[in-house]
């Protein structure tokens, strides 16, 4: 058996270790300051998706990323650690997505690159946004059974999917029939390190967005290369490339506005260090009492 | 993210800054002959430079990411033996999968076999790395540098079956050592008997102190001729775990390195293969799989120092004493500088040797594919012989300095030190080790010392004085030619003296010597290129080494033939 997989990702600026200069005065992320990554649970759903080409050789994993050029990374990074190829979904007219036409837009590529896709495979959410809303969304869009939480596959046969789930206060175990849509949780197993043979086959990959404006690939270094290996040029999907409906699209598909963005100051000028010794803690509790914070 | 390999500037400095590179890659890629065969092969120089820069960049993220944060678990679970088997620590199989799923196996092999083809150098700047998150992983990982040795000297048939797999992260061991052979391998008794009736070689008897002693593939020495008992009736035999017919018979508990297994073994009637020639196992092939476990304990000794470094600084960082960290303290600061100066020597001294000891083997493999030209003969020569001089040198000095940094860095540490809970205990434990396997620094001193009467390291030194640098290192090289002078004074009088006890008194003193004003020409020209790197260890390293070098003079200068019985005890 061989399964087509789609595996959903994301470049995000690395939130999680942020520095006094993350946030621009106007409260926008400050991308220059965040070193830009793979989403880290859109790597643990590439790990499901490579168990299961391990599983089933044969099968093709397909990375498919929405972004400016250089989210083209994400893509070598999963080829790197065993994925077959994928695809930038790349136009000015995504620009402004919220999590309902980045939905759209991805639903509308699966279909045209993949109508016969066996199972589609995400991180359960981005570490920008956090909504945990495309998923969802992209499956609803296909009209797919979606599993999310997804922490294990457990089996895969005839038609059928089975998938342990990481729910509140313990864990659930699910069937789907195929094709479905997974998001897989950040307590899965952890992606395989990049192998480095793969690295120096792939290293030259690039998508055309990411040359410089003016410079086709026969200009590159080692251009001879980009003609004997089809390979090293990345898919790029524009807008018409997937015949998307502009009003779905981008900002004008996006029915999320922000309101307001308030940059959060701690006031409170001075800390407290407390143990965990009773009397610290009888101390806290009586403090809060005295306040009206508990009571 | 963290990355051991990144985070370390030193190290890219030491792979991109010399200029017998480019003749390594070339030598090693054969004009780079395999582009048009495998889609991993190099274009050229800049292109394999590129890939080396990116394999490193994979170890060191690993290392940084399962291997370090597993080192301290593996270290108090240790391996496990049941019923003649191993088990590693639990997190070691993590640590290994990561390097087999990262296709860190068989990393010098042709790719033919399944391997990277990458230079000896590359090699040893992974192996430094993985030994800086975990010393004692390092130790079972990087005994895949045994499949050198069944390369050269295997038949085609034998690499064609055991190659591929190493390559796909089997594990290795050399068996060498026994009860009563252990620095005098002329000694081994294990015996190898032909069976005639099954038409294969069979081994019996018992090994001590064997690293990962339940490997998957053995390199064992034993004796072959029956009745001799000197290093001339011994051979080099495979032995498959698949055979079976080794058992473990205990593991050994150690002071350091306990995520490796040290075991005895016991052989009964165990089947194997003869590798290259009778007769040949000790002269020839073990001769050669030391030199390669050598250079490993080398970078196994740098990675240590490093991570001696990066533990002692971040703790004189965060540590506050007298109101201000304690690194504000010249006596502390003092310390942390000493380590980074013989940290940098070191490492320059091992890479150094890295590289001599590429050119000579790409150069004897091409031998084995066609007739060198005259040369490429004197070429595989000088640096055949560079590589058996330096060697000796980079195993014996580094490994002595790898504890004294771990010595230093518990000494930083203070009292928190000498509790268990700092990394610096695990590191001046496991550092312990690496002045004692693969040979003692009393038996580099055997090894290294007759390039030291015969002129060859003051030839070298001359050499490297030759070299152009900037006017501004006039003082510092005035300084190291004045070392220089003590050691040939010494060498000299040591000479005229021509009495073998007292050579062999004085050899240490004297191989200390030449390695101090070696590393120090060799850090010049480091500073030189690279000062905002090493400019400061530099001047620490001259001051530490002339006051080195000048006691080693004192003390040569007072031995003659009538001290000799004030050091007797036999």
């Amino acid at each position: 058996m061989s399964l087509n997989i789609i595996v959903l990702a994301k470049q995000v600026p690395d939130t999680r270790n942020v520095g006094p200069d993350a946030m621009t005065p106007d409260g926008t992320v400050n991308r220059s300051a965040l070193p830009a990554i793979f989403n880290p649970e859109d790597l643990n759903a590439l790990e499901q998706a490579l168990r299961l080409k391990d599983q089933f050789p044969g099968t093709t994993v397909t990375v498919l990323t929405m972004g400016p050029g250089r989210a083209a990374e994400v893509i070598r990074e999963a080829m790197y650690r065993g994925a077959d190829g994928g695809y930038l979904l790349t136009d000015r007219a995504f620009a402004g997505a919220d999590t309902l036409a980045t939905s759209y837009a991805l639903a509308t590529a699966i279909k045209h690159v993949c109508p016969n896709v066996d199972l589609i495979i995400g991180g359960r959410q981005a570490i920008d946004g956090d909504t945990a809303q495309v998923g969802p969304q992209v499956a609803e869009k296909l009209g797919l059974n979606q599993i999310t939480y997804s922490e294990e596959i457990l089996s895969l046969k005839d038609g059928k999917i089975t998938v342990k789930r990481h729910i509140d206060g313990g864990v659930e175990t699910v069937e789907s029939p195929l094709p479905c849509v997974l998001t897989v949780n950040g307590s899965a197993a952890p992606c395989r390190p990049r192998n480095v043979k793969r690295v120096m086959k792939y290293k030259r990959c690039l998508a055309p967005m990411e040359l410089a404006q003016g410079i086709s690939f026969a200009d590159l270094p080692y251009a001879a290369e980009y003609e004997k290996k089809p390979y090293l040029k990345l898919g790029q999907l524009s807008c018409a490339d997937v015949n998307a409906d502009l009003q779905q699209c981008g900002l004008a598909g996006s029915p999320t506005k922000v309101k307001n963005v308030e940059n959060i100051v701690f006031k409170a000028k001075e800390s407290k260090v407390l143990t965990g010794s009773d009397e610290d803690v009888n101390g806290l509790i009586q403090e809060l009492l005295a306040s009206h914070t508990i009571g | 993210m963290a990355n051991y390999y990144n985070d370390i500037s030193e190290i890219k400095f030491e792979l991109e800054n010399s200029p017998l590179m480019p003749r390594i890659v070339e030598l090693k890629e054969r004009q780079y002959e395999d582009k048009d065969k495998y889609d991993e092969a190099p274009q050229d120089f800049a292109d394999a430079m590129d890939s080396y820069d990116k394999v490193l960049d994979v170890v060191g993220d690993i290392v940084a990411n399962v291997v370090a944060p597993n080192a301290e678990a593996v270290d108090a679970e240790g391996p496990h033996l049941e019923k003649g088997r191993v088990t590693y620590a639990s997190k070691t199989y993590e640590n290994l999968n990561a390097m087999i799923q990262a296709g860190m196996n068989g990393m010098t092999m042709p790719r033919r076999y399944g391997g990277l083809n990458l230079p000896v150098t590359v090699y040893t700047a992974a192996n430094e790395i993985v030994s800086t998150g975990d010393a004692g992983f390092e130790n079972i990982w990087s005994l895949q540098d045994c499949i050198e040795t069944l390369y050269c000297f295997g038949n085609e048939e034998q690499r064609q079956k055991y190659i591929p797999r190493v390559c796909k992260g089997e594990t290795m061991s050399m068996d060498l050592t026994e009860p009563d052979a252990g620095s005098d391998l002329q000694s081994v008794m294990l015996k190898a008997t032909f069976d005639e009736e099954a038409g294969c070689w069979r081994l019996n008897g018992a090994k001590r102190f064997i690293t990962n002693g339940d490997s998957d593939i053995h390199l064992v020495l034993a004796r072959s001729e029956a009745g001799t008992r000197d290093g001339r009736g011994l051979s080099m035999f495979i032995y498959d775990k698949r055979d079976g017919g080794v058992d473990v018979r205990r593991i050994e508990n150690k002071l350091g390195i306990h995520g490796s297994p040290t075991c005895e073994l016991v052989y009964k009637n165990a089947k194997c293969e003869l590798c290259g020639d009778r007769k040949l196992g000790l002269i020839k092939y073990v001769m050669s799989l030391m030199n390669g476990a050598r250079l490993g304990i080398a970078a196994q000794s740098v990675g240590l120092s490093q991570a001696a470094y990066n533990e002692a600084i971040a703790y004189a960082r965060d540590r506050k004493q007298f109101g201000k960290a304690i690194i504000e303290f010249p006596a502390v600061a003092e310390m942390i500088s000493n380590i980074k100066a013989r940290l940098d020597a070191g490492r320059a001294l091992l890479y150094q040797t890295a590289r001599y000891v590429d050119i000579y083997k790409a150069l004897e493999d091409i031998s084995r594919e066609r007739k060198l030209e005259p040369e490429e003969r004197a070429e595989l020569k000088q640096y055949s012989r560079l590589a058996d001089a330096f060697t000796p040198l980079a195993k014996g000095m580094n490994s002595e300095y790898a504890n004294q940094n771990a010595y230093d860095c518990i000494q930083v540490h203070g009292g928190s030190g000498f509790m268990l809970e700092y990394a610096c205990q695990r590191i001046y434990r496991d550092a312990r080790i690496t002045s004692i396997y693969e040979g003692t620094t009393q038996l580099q001193t055997v090894a290294a010392i007759r390039y030291v009467t015969n002129g060859f390291y003051s030839q070298v030194i001359e050499d490297y004085e030759q070299l152009p640098v900037a006017a501004e290192f006039e003082g510092v090289k005035a300084r190291i030619k004045a070392m220089a002078d003590k050691f040939n004074a010494c060498t000299a009088a040591v000479k005229e003296a021509d009495n073998q006890e007292l050579h062999d008194l004085c050899a240490r003193h004297l191989y200390e010597m030449a390695a101090d004003v070696i590393m120090c020409l060799l850090l010049m020209q480091n500073a030189a290129k690279a000062p905002e790197l090493f400019a400061k260890s530099l001047q620490v390293y001259v001051n530490l080494a002339e006051a080195e070098v000048e006691k080693h003079y004192k003390w040569l200068q007072g031995m003659s033939v009538a001290q000799l019985d004030n050091y007797r005890k036999a």
